[in-house]
């Protein structure tokens, strides 16, 4: 191959924290063909194509992708474009909710492709891959392999000129692997220019590609075609090859596995399933199972992806109970609740479920003591499991930091740590490089042929299938043969199990006429490359709506958020609204009157009368009084003194004690002002009856109440409760926004398509910000109809506020998702940065005026309040543009401000 | 009930402990949330009047009015500003002053005449908390000035009845007492909720639950140990905002027995977790997990007696809050902390709450492992 190389590594290195996943990697990729990286897990294959994509940020070291530096941020924007890279993981830069057409569409509006291109485009693939027939259906429910299918239609949507495919195989069903290769092929052939770089952990697919790139610790250890690389090491098959490229200490003595032969010795069955059965809605995950398996055997469950083994395991370990049938262990029917045949049983799930938080040791320890193995006992078997899992030089390490492979390991040591009788392992070596598993099955041949125990075990690997006394093939639900490996092989005619398996599959689904029908579709593709237009712009409108659009679809796929965020305003608004209230009403007073004369009745019935005060038993002593008081029964406590009535009558003015709860400040105060004006229109009364004309007072205060003649608290709360939760709600739905992509993957697609930060932002931001004011609307429709508070003012005005208020409420959730790194502390953040200046530093209760310190100038830059104003002087001062353009004003200089801040923290790379 | 073993409670309350440590985010917010947040909230704000804007009208402009205005100083008003009449509704319309008192002409003159004039004051209805104390505090400072002006004496004709009004248990009203510890309770609401709700959802989105239901495990147990390891967190937390931040940095006094405010705080720790658990059983995603924490925090906070009290809420909002632990607890909160009550006074309240909380866990011990389960597909 003349051709300039399509990427060229000089001197890379990538540390993640005190760890080298790349040391000084020096190395030119062929172009034009498939390169493989092969290796086993956690040697840095990831790391470098995540390099070369540009998704990840170079730390050291310099990388030329098709002729530029991939480092410089400007020759990355207009790379980018014609780079296509799917990241390890099944469907993992995929959208679970997204139908398979729209998945397919949103990449394409991302390369800036308008509504006729990509709808020639996304038919041309989805025929080309089989997926036609299954346009409508959302990824999550597809299969691994049509996952995998379905990641590739969207990277090739804009006809890239280098490929990048991080393990796309890697739990796979082999028909599906196989037909995944074949269709890389047709795409090659329509396309030869195109270079395709390929990370595999399967030799037997590596053996396919141009040329090989083997890896070890962050090195290369060899380069070449795969026969070159045969042929300097002098073995026959790649496996071999890569083991003896491996440096001297690591050769480990590796030896074909041998099994010995399964006897069977007991009479009783470890597993019985009858009729095993289970629906899910419309949807029949296990149709029917049946199957018995002796104590002692290794049974190999064997599947394509989805097709309910999963489920069936799940069914055997009484997480699920089935629908309908029976499944028993030992003898016993399972039941969850039964503790005992649990600790006989150890299960392994297929998605790593120990605590990555925790470090390997950690999560050993931690098992040993929950299945209370003794103290003594503890130890030894930790150090045995770390020893022969090969995790003594990781214990110490998180176990979320672990490469793929090691965690599978340190999740096997785990399920078998308490040594149980039967193992249930989920797909537990998908992933693990060959010299691991053969590790990791020598340990299952001692476990099963020494010690006797069961072991049920579902895989992708058909030498892993061979090693398998029994297996059964399971397709749809149902499992379509149960035998030894070789009598399946007989009963197809076929060699190697893999072709029997396939053939099963194939009768089984009909997938060959399929496959045939792709061929003719991939052939009918126009082969000329087409032109790319603006795909390197600094700003695409169609970028963003199609980030907008499919927030907006995710949004409306999820029916229980969506009602939260509607309903839960409306219902807010009215529970806050009645509830919230200033009105200090009903409060509990007694009385302790030592006097008991129709004076101090007298004075006693005036303020019983009042619509404040509620009158509860007397006092009956001092010590009554503090007791009272302190439970908080009686909040008001008066007390008359003895011979009041005749101090009262003889002109020696009596002094009334009264006592306030002052726990309330604001309560207190108010109790305060309400007595001494009672008091004082009492005296006042008393006067005039005494001289038998009014005391003349020498002036009066009219007190005008503005905007709330009635002085009620609705009118007051109502307008300021809709801006409270027009802040808390859109803030909170959006604070989940960018973090959840960080945590599930699919971040990786801002790394790698041309979209902007700036664009993504605000695309994410506009469907939330629409939400948000069908949900303004809604509370305004209850502000006016249920709580009969009129709009006074400009309801124009107040709507232009609302729009921006939201627009800045949804920037703050945006900014906390922006720089949270997982879900919980973004939620967190956003509950504690808006909670407290929203209730108690925007004038919600207290004016801002009147705060003092922090507060004060929290809420001088706090939304909340500008809206505040707006609101109340909407609804209650009459007010229009003319008034309340400053606080539109200052409303509007959140907006940039915020979405700035989130732009410039956000990364375009991964660190 | 399933029987359980305390070891595995401790021992999974360890592991809780170790994956809270590791989320250094996440505790730096824990410790934000019981030292800065308190003190910002206790210092901020005050619900009594203070540094109210006001502005005078002064048509008179006799040596009695400029005397009027120079009676209203801070801590409780702005110094007022003077305006003209025709100013009135704009600046009161752009919130530029809380209180227009209006001094007709010819005050003083009437006044000495014995005509009775009629002052005006003008209140901003809206600014709810501070509108009926300011006007207050403004009558009596006002009728204190005239009657001095008029008779040399600050308190008016001598009255038949005295009267002497104290406050208890804070006896100068100050805010600062208040904020503090509500926002302390606040905060023990919404860790304790967020913490636990999301770890059981964070959970069961990564499988461990189902791995520890696989295990010879009872959900009693595992959400017990989600109690005590979280609550001994948030425990930790409201210790310290109690005795360092409210005693010490902010020097409120704390009338009644801090270990018996701590216990009690234990038993709602309890309840809210309970709460946080049964949130998780219902939401599928942390999104809406997110939302459907608002949506019950924010009703709790506001409505439990802690912001407006609950005697002047409609009846059906007493009663919805009263099935909330919270209600329970900002009531003996207050009780104990700033009223001295003892055990003999809050141990109904304290059952309440417990029992609420009782309730809420049971609902959630019964949904548990149909919410695991239900993840899939």
């Amino acid at each position: 191959m003349d051709r300039p190389p399509v990427a060229r590594l000089e001197g890379v290195s990538l540390r993640y924290g005190a760890v080298a996943a790349l040391d000084g990697i020096d190395l030119s990729l062929p172009a034009g063909g498939m390169v493989g990286l092969i290796g086993p897990d956690g040697v840095g294959k990831s790391s470098l194509l995540a390099l070369v994509s540009g998704a990840r940020q170079i730390q050291s070291g310099r990388i030329e992708v098709l002729g530029g530096d991939i480092g410089q941020r400007h020759f990355r924007a207009s790379v980018q474009p014609r780079i296509a890279y799917m990241p390890q993981g099944l469907g993992k830069n995929l959208y679970p909710t997204l139908s398979v057409f729209e998945n397919v569409d949103f990449f394409g509006r991302l390369f800036g492709q308008n509504r006729a291109e990509r709808a020639q485009r996304i038919d041309e693939l989805l025929a080309s891959t089989g997926l036609a027939p299954f346009r409508d259906r959302p990824a999550a429910k597809l299969s691994g392999g049509m996952k995998q299918k379905l990641g590739l239609c969207c990277a090739l949507i804009h006809d890239p000129d280098l490929l990048i495919l991080d393990e796309p195989t890697t739990g796979v069903d082999p028909l599906s692997r196989r037909q995944f290769w074949e269709l890389i092929d047709r795409i090659r052939t329509r396309r030869p220019g195109m270079s395709v770089l390929v990370a595999t952990a399967y030799m037997e697919e590596a053996d396919r590609f141009d040329w090989l790139v083997a890896m070890d610790d962050g090195k290369v250890i060899g380069t070449g075609t795969p026969a070159e690389l045969r042929a300097q090491t002098g073995q026959a098959t790649l496996d071999g090859a890569f083991i003896q490229l491996l440096p001297e200490d690591k050769r480990r003595a590796h030896q074909e596995l041998v099994i010995p032969p399964w006897v069977d010795r007991s009479p009783g069955y470890a597993i019985e399933a009858e009729g095993l059965t289970q629906r899910f809605g419309d949807f029949v995950a296990v149709d029917g199972v049946s199957f018995q398996i002796d104590e002692g055997e290794i049974f190999g469950f064997l599947g394509s992806n989805g097709c309910g083994k999963t489920t069936t395991m799940k069914m055997l370990t009484g997480l699920l109970p089935p629908t309908s049938g029976e499944a028993r262990l030992f003898g016993k029917a399972v039941d969850a609740r039964d503790l005992e045949t649990r600790k006989q049983v150890g299960y392994m799930s297929q998605a790593f479920s120990l605590y990555g938080e925790l470090t390997v040791a950690a999560n050993l320890d931690l098992h040993a003591r929950l299945f209370h193995l003794p103290d003594a006992r503890r130890g030894p078997r930790i150090a045995e499991l770390m020893q022969r899992f090969g995790l003594d030089e990781y214990a110490d390490q998180a176990a979320a930091d672990l490469p793929l492979g090691i965690r599978q390991r340190l999740s096997l040591a785990v399920a078998v740590v308490h040594e149980p009788k039967l193992l249930i392992l989920d797909e537990p070596t998908s992933g693990v490089d060959p010299v691991a598993r053969d590790e990791f099955w020598e340990l299952l041949v001692e476990l099963s042929r020494q010690h006797g125990v069961t072991i049920f075990i579902s895989t992708h690997f058909m030498n892993e299938a061979e090693r398998c006394d029994r297996i059964s093939l399971m397709h749809a639900g149902k499992v379509l043969a149960s035998d030894t490996p070789a009598a399946l092989c007989a009963a197809r005619g076929e060699k190697t199990l893999e072709a029997a398996f396939i053939g099963y599959l194939e009768e089984a689904s009909g997938a060959r006429e399929a496959t045939e029908g792709e061929a003719k579709a991939a052939n009918t593709v126009a082969a000329a490359g087409r032109e790319r237009r603006g795909i390197g712009s600094a700003f695409s409108l169609r970028r963003l709506l199609g980030y907008a659009y499919r927030e907006a679809l995710e949004l409306r796929r999820d029916m229980i958020r969506l009602g939260f965020a509607l309903l839960g305003s409306v219902i807010m608004t009215f529970v806050l609204g009645f509830g919230m209230s200033f009105d200090v009403e009903n409060l509990r007073f007694a009385v302790l009157d030592r006097d008991q004369t129709p004076e101090s009745r007298d004075y006693i019935a005036n303020i019983a009368g009042s619509r404040y005060f509620v009158q509860r038993p007397p006092l009956l002593d001092e010590a009554d009084l503090d007791r009272r008081m302190k439970s908080g029964e009686v909040s008001l406590a008066i007390e008359i003194p003895a011979d009041y009535g005749r101090d009262l009558r003889r002109g020696r003015a009596p002094e009334i004690g009264v006592l306030v709860d002052g726990a309330m400040p604001y309560r207190g105060e108010t109790m305060r002002g309400y007595i001494e004006g009672m008091h004082r229109e009492y005296v006042q009364r008393l006067l005039r009856e005494q001289a038998g004309q009014p005391a003349a007072q020498p002036f009066s205060i009219v007190s005008r109440y503005r905007y709330n003649q009635d002085f009620k608290s609705v009118y007051a709360m109502v307008p300021a409760v809709i801006p409270l939760l027009m802040l808390l709600i859109p803030a909170i739905l959006m604070a989940l926004g960018v973090v959840r992509e960080k945590e599930l993957g699919s971040i990786t697609n801002l790394y790698v398509t041309p979209v902007t930060r700036l664009e993504f932002l605000v695309g994410k931001q506009l469907p939330y910000i629409a939400v948000c004011m069908v949900s303004y609307f809604l509370m305004m429709l209850e502000a006016v109809l249920v709580f009969g508070v009129p709009v006074k003012g400009s309801f124009l005005a107040m709507t232009l506020g609302a729009l921006l208020y939201v627009t800045a409420t949804t920037g703050l959730g945006l900014l906390m998702s922006t720089f949270t790194k997982t879900q919980i502390a973004a939620l967190f953040g956003t509950a504690i940065v808006t909670m407290l200046p929203t209730i108690q530093f925007s004038g919600l209760t207290t004016p801002v005026e009147s705060l003092q310190g922090a507060g004060y100038w929290v809420g001088q830059f706090y939304p909340a309040t500008y809206f505040i104003l707006i609101c109340r002087g909407a609804f209650t001062k009459g007010l229009g543009f003319a008034e309340l353009w400053p606080s539109l004003l200052a409303l509007a200089a959140f907006i940039p401000v915020l979405t700035l801040a989130s732009v410039a923290l956000l990364k375009k790379q991964e660190k | 009930m399933e029987r359980f073993s305390w070891t595995n409670i401790f021992r999974l309350g360890l592991k809780e402990l170790r994956s809270l440590a590791a989320d250094k985010v996440l505790l730096g917010l824990i410790v934000w949330a019981f030292s800065g947040a308190i003190y910002e909230a206790a210092t901020g704000v005050s619900q009594e009047l203070h540094n109210a804007p006001v502005a005078i009208v002064d048509e008179d402009a006799s040596p009695l009015s400029s005397r009027l205005a120079g009676a209203l100083y801070p801590p409780y008003f702005k110094p007022p500003e003077l305006i003209r009449l025709d100013q009135v509704d704009a600046a009161m319309n752009s919130n530029r002053y809380a209180f227009v008192l209006v001094i007709p002409p010819h005050f003083q003159r009437d006044l000495s005449a014995g005509r009775q004039p009629e002052m005006q004051l003008n209140i901003d209805a809206t600014l709810i908390s501070q509108a009926f104390i300011g006007a207050n505090y403004i009558s009596q400072i006002v009728s204190g000035e005239v009657s001095e002006y008029l008779t040399g004496r600050r308190d008016a004709a001598t009255s038949p009845i005295r009267l002497t009004t104290r406050a208890r248990f804070n006896p100068n009203l100050t805010g600062l007492w208040f904020g503090g510890v509500m926002e302390a309770i606040n905060n023990v609401t919404m860790l304790t909720i967020i913490l636990v709700g999301a770890a059981f959802i964070r959970e069961r989105e990564h499988g461990t639950i189902e791995h520890l239901l696989v295990m010879p495990l009872t959900p009693f147990e595992i959400m017990m140990a989600k109690i005590w390891a979280n609550g001994l967190a948030v425990l930790l937390g409201v210790a310290f905002a109690l005795l360092v931040m409210v005693q010490r940095v902010l020097q409120v006094p704390i009338a009644g027995s801090v270990p018996l405010f701590l216990a009690a705080a234990a038993c709602y720790l309890f309840s809210a977790a309970s709460i946080g658990i049964f949130l998780g059983t219902i939401a599928r995603s942390m999104p809406q997990l997110g939302l459907l924490i608002i949506i019950v925090i924010v009703p709790l906070q506001l409505l439990s007696g802690g912001v407006t009290p609950q005697e002047s809420m409609p009846e059906a909002i007493r009663h919805i809050m009263a099935a909330t632990p919270t209600t329970y607890f900002v009531r003996l909160a207050q009780g104990i902390l700033y009223r001295g009550a003892g055990l003999e006074v809050v141990w109904r309240d304290l059952l309440a709450m417990t029992g609420v909380g009782a309730a809420f866990f049971t609902i959630a011990l019964v949904r548990f492992r149909k919410a695991v389960t239900q993840t899939q597909l």
